[in-house]
């Protein structure tokens, strides 16, 4: 086969200018890659939820609480299975730099209605039996390098003063799609807590988690739910956990769709150098090309040749940028910790990886091979480069 | 003996596609770079402007925004009869008390929900901040449930227009003005009448407590008798370092990704400038020989190439800066993760941005220019003309 060695002979003919091209593409690959993968862990939340529950909160907003006595009520509601409520504690560890969520959580009703929650019974015994306890997902303990048994400060930024916890147990997930890096602890401690100084404060819930018996009355559950609590003080606004989760994704929209329009911009760089890189090569070779022509090849196999080589390429390239895209995103998720929960490159990326190298390929060997094909044969011997 | 600069100009002329494509992949790389940083720049702008240097917030210790704050009424009455507050023309203190929380509004063109700032203001509020200015209607009277709302959010959100209604804490309020507060990050909020907001909200206390200093140069001293005070457990800034404070992480957050992503980029940008400068040395190898022979030193040949490859960066630079300098029209409203509230800004050129992308797109240059200019420079002459 001789063809295909022509073209591998063209493609290192310039060794040099191969390899930076190649250099070039593998760097583009890789961040358009990377940056894919900061979008998708944006989205995490939203695709670890189930479809299963659905989350009731204030229609005001998140801001304002909703009673506790709701949950009796929202628990008499036909196609409801179970009720648990949730109060975001915003605390800071040490300094404001060590963000991590933390939620204040009704234990057995909240762990039962999340299964992927994987907590071994001895912990999750002495976790119920201990007030003042907590646990925290394994990512967030190794971050801090927390063990069972220690002490957990925290400087409360809507509930004043500090608090300590007790690390009680570390939880896995069931997947890598569940977020390690939370810290919960028991609701009553907090709601005692806050009692004895701001009795109007307690007894409050931040949100509600309900889980319905069949997924597919999620609308007509939630509409009995935001029913239920018209025209009271404290109306709900009641939606699937996916809809709640999106509803933040949303509010960040605007720096994710700049994200998205940056790792298109990469793409078109790379398609600018590797463009160059072949409209030099064929020029070089315009010579060579006629001489294929006169021999009696035909515009379309010698503009293929180009394609070909052009291919071969930014597809080569590419692979090795999808490879390093791997490693990358590890130590990219290692450098921000607990910012980004989870962090995985998904298959959707390392396919679009894929098609904007087949892509970069095909554009760059566009305009050289329409030329080389249309060609006469005497102008392009007569051409210098 | 200097090579004239226009050899260097007709090179980079004579292979128009070439040097275009080359110049075109720098000019991405630094309009993506001055975009990120006129997108900072301009969130900070917006907050530091925000605040005034003679006035000072006070929120509950430890609370960080004033959403999280509480300050019950006996605490904000001892703040409010402190010594060293300044008195308006008509002899009152300057002192607002507010409320201040969230809600949230479907969005104008998504219908997605935000959280909007409800700010409740008194008489003394707007008069501790003169740049608020009503452009369309009319101030709200106290004691109803009308309310007037920033530029940003009377653009931005359904129900938030003149005239229109927004619907919270159980009540129909009244848009009967949108106020101008010149970009700043009042624009992103509503206010209504500070006693109405409490009762429909159901608070008994307020958020914040607000005051002009009567000296702005003894704010250490205010800040330390609020600090100190054991019946205050509250903590006292000046309103330009509190709004600030509150840009910080969302602009750090902008800034790093940008960077980083930026300098990735550049890596692409600068192959494609070494590419086309060794084609450029490679072309002209007999050239270089003539003019080695002609007597051009060395150095010659190295600085006309490096000039050559810095022209490509320079060019690349004012292409993308022009491009960048159109995103000043554009305003970008988001969700600042500090206070949890809609802010909107748009991208702010400064003197700064501009010369740091032109120095990066010269520097870009430079990298990419320099080994092909280096292999010119240290070409022997009889090879050079052999080879030509």
């Amino acid at each position: 086969m001789v063809v295909p060695l022509l073209v591998l002979r063209n493609l290192f003919r310039h060794k040099l200018r191969t390899l930076l091209t190649a250099l070039g593409i593998v760097v583009a690959i890789a961040s358009f890659g990377l940056l894919r993968t900061v979008v998708d862990a944006w989205y995490a939340g939203a695709n670890a939820s189930s479809s299963a529950r659905l989350v009731t909160r204030s229609s005001v907003s998140l801001v304002f609480s909703l009673p506790l006595t709701y949950a009796s009520k929202i628990r008499q509601i036909a196609g409801v299975e179970g009720v648990s409520w949730v109060n975001w504690f915003g605390g800071v560890y040490i300094s404001e730099r060590n963000f991590f969520p933390q939620f204040a959580i009704h234990a057995p009703s909240y762990l039962a209605m999340y299964p992927e929650i994987l907590l071994a019974d001895a912990e999750r015994k002495a976790f119920y039996t201990d007030r003042q306890g907590a646990i925290a997902g394994r990512k967030l303990a190794d971050q801090f390098g927390w063990k069972i048994g220690d002490t957990i400060p925290l400087k409360g930024t809507i509930y004043p003063g500090t608090w300590t916890f007790n690390l009680r147990g570390i939880y896995d997930g069931a997947d890598k799609t569940v977020d390690q890096s939370t810290m919960f602890f028991h609701f009553d401690f907090l709601n005692e807590s806050v009692k004895k100084v701001y009795p109007r404060r307690g007894d409050q819930a931040g949100l509600f988690v309900v889980r319905l018996r069949d997924p597919a009355q999620a609308a007509a559950v939630s509409q009995a739910i935001d029913a239920t609590f018209a025209n009271s003080l404290a109306e709900t606004l009641t939606e699937t956990e996916k809809a709640f989760q999106l509803s933040f994704v949303a509010m960040t929209e605007a720096i994710l769709v700049a994200i998205q329009a940056v790792s298109f911009v990469v793409i078109v760089i790379i398609m600018a150098v590797m463009a160059n890189t072949m409209a030099m090569t064929a020029r070089e070779r315009y010579g060579e090309y006629a001489t294929l022509k006169a021999l009696g090849f035909t515009g379309t196999f010698v503009a293929g040749l180009i394609v070909a080589e052009s291919l071969l390429l930014a597809l080569g390239a590419g692979m090795v940028g999808i490879a390093l895209t791997f490693p990358l995103a590890g130590a990219f998720a290692d450098a921000m910790g607990t910012l980004f929960p989870i962090f995985f490159v998904s298959e959707e990326t390392v396919a679009l990886q894929l098609g904007a190298a087949l892509a970069v390929g095909l554009v760059a060997a566009a305009v050289p091979a329409w030329r080389v094909a249309r060609i006469r044969i005497v102008d392009g011997l007569r051409a210098v480069a | 003996m200097v090579i004239p600069f226009t050899y260097v100009v007709r090179n980079l002329a004579a292979r128009r596609l070439t040097t275009a494509l080359t110049a075109g992949g720098m000019a991405l790389v630094v309009y993506v770079f001055a975009t990120v940083l006129m997108l900072a720049a301009g969130l900070e702008q917006t907050l530091v402007a925000t605040g005034s240097d003679d006035n000072v917030v006070v929120i509950r210790k430890g609370s960080q925004t004033e959403v999280q704050s509480g300050i019950d009424r006996r605490q904000a009455a001892i703040v409010e009869s402190l010594p060293g507050i300044a008195t308006g023309a008509d002899g009152r203190r300057l002192v607002s008390k507010e409320p201040v929380v969230l809600i949230s509004l479907p969005k104008r063109e998504s219908g997605k929900p935000s959280n909007v700032v409800i700010r409740g203001v008194t008489p003394e509020g707007y008069a501790l901040r003169p740049q608020v200015r009503i452009v369309d209607g009319r101030l709200p009277r106290s004691g109803t449930a009308e309310v007037i709302a920033g530029r940003s959010v009377a653009n931005g959100f359904r129900g938030a227009g003149r005239d229109e209604t927004v619907r919270f804490a159980s009540r129909d309020w009244t848009v009967v003005g949108v106020f101008d507060a010149g970009r700043t990050g009042f624009d992103s909020e509503i206010w209504g009448d500070a006693e109405q907001m409490l009762q429909a909200f159901r608070r008994l206390g307020f958020s914040s407590v607000i005051f002009r200093l009567a000296d702005a140069a003894r704010f250490d001293e205010m800040r330390e008798a609020i600090e100190a005070d054991p019946r205050l457990t509250l903590e006292a800034k000046r309103e330009t370092r509190f709004y600030a404070d509150q840009s910080e992480a969302l602009s750090k957050f902008i800034t790093y990704l940008g960077t980083a992503i930026s300098v990735i980029f550049s890596i692409g940008a600068v192959l494609g400038a070494m590419i086309t400068m060794y084609a450029s040395v490679a072309a002209r190898t007999g050239e270089i020989g003539t003019l080695r022979a002609l007597g051009f030193s060395r150095g010659a040949i190295l600085a006309a190439f490096l000039v050559e490859s810095l022209l490509l960066g320079l060019v690349g630079g004012v292409v993308g800066l022009l491009g960048a300098s159109f995103m000043q029209a554009i305003s970008i409203s988001t969700m600042n993760f500090q206070t949890f509230a809609e802010v909107a800004f748009s991208f702010a050129l400064t003197p700064g941005i501009v010369a740091s992308s032109l120095g990066f797109a010269l520097a870009m240059g430079f990298v990419g220019g320099f080994l092909p200019a280096a292999r010119a420079a240290r070409m022997k002459i009889v090879d050079a003309l052999r080879a030509a």
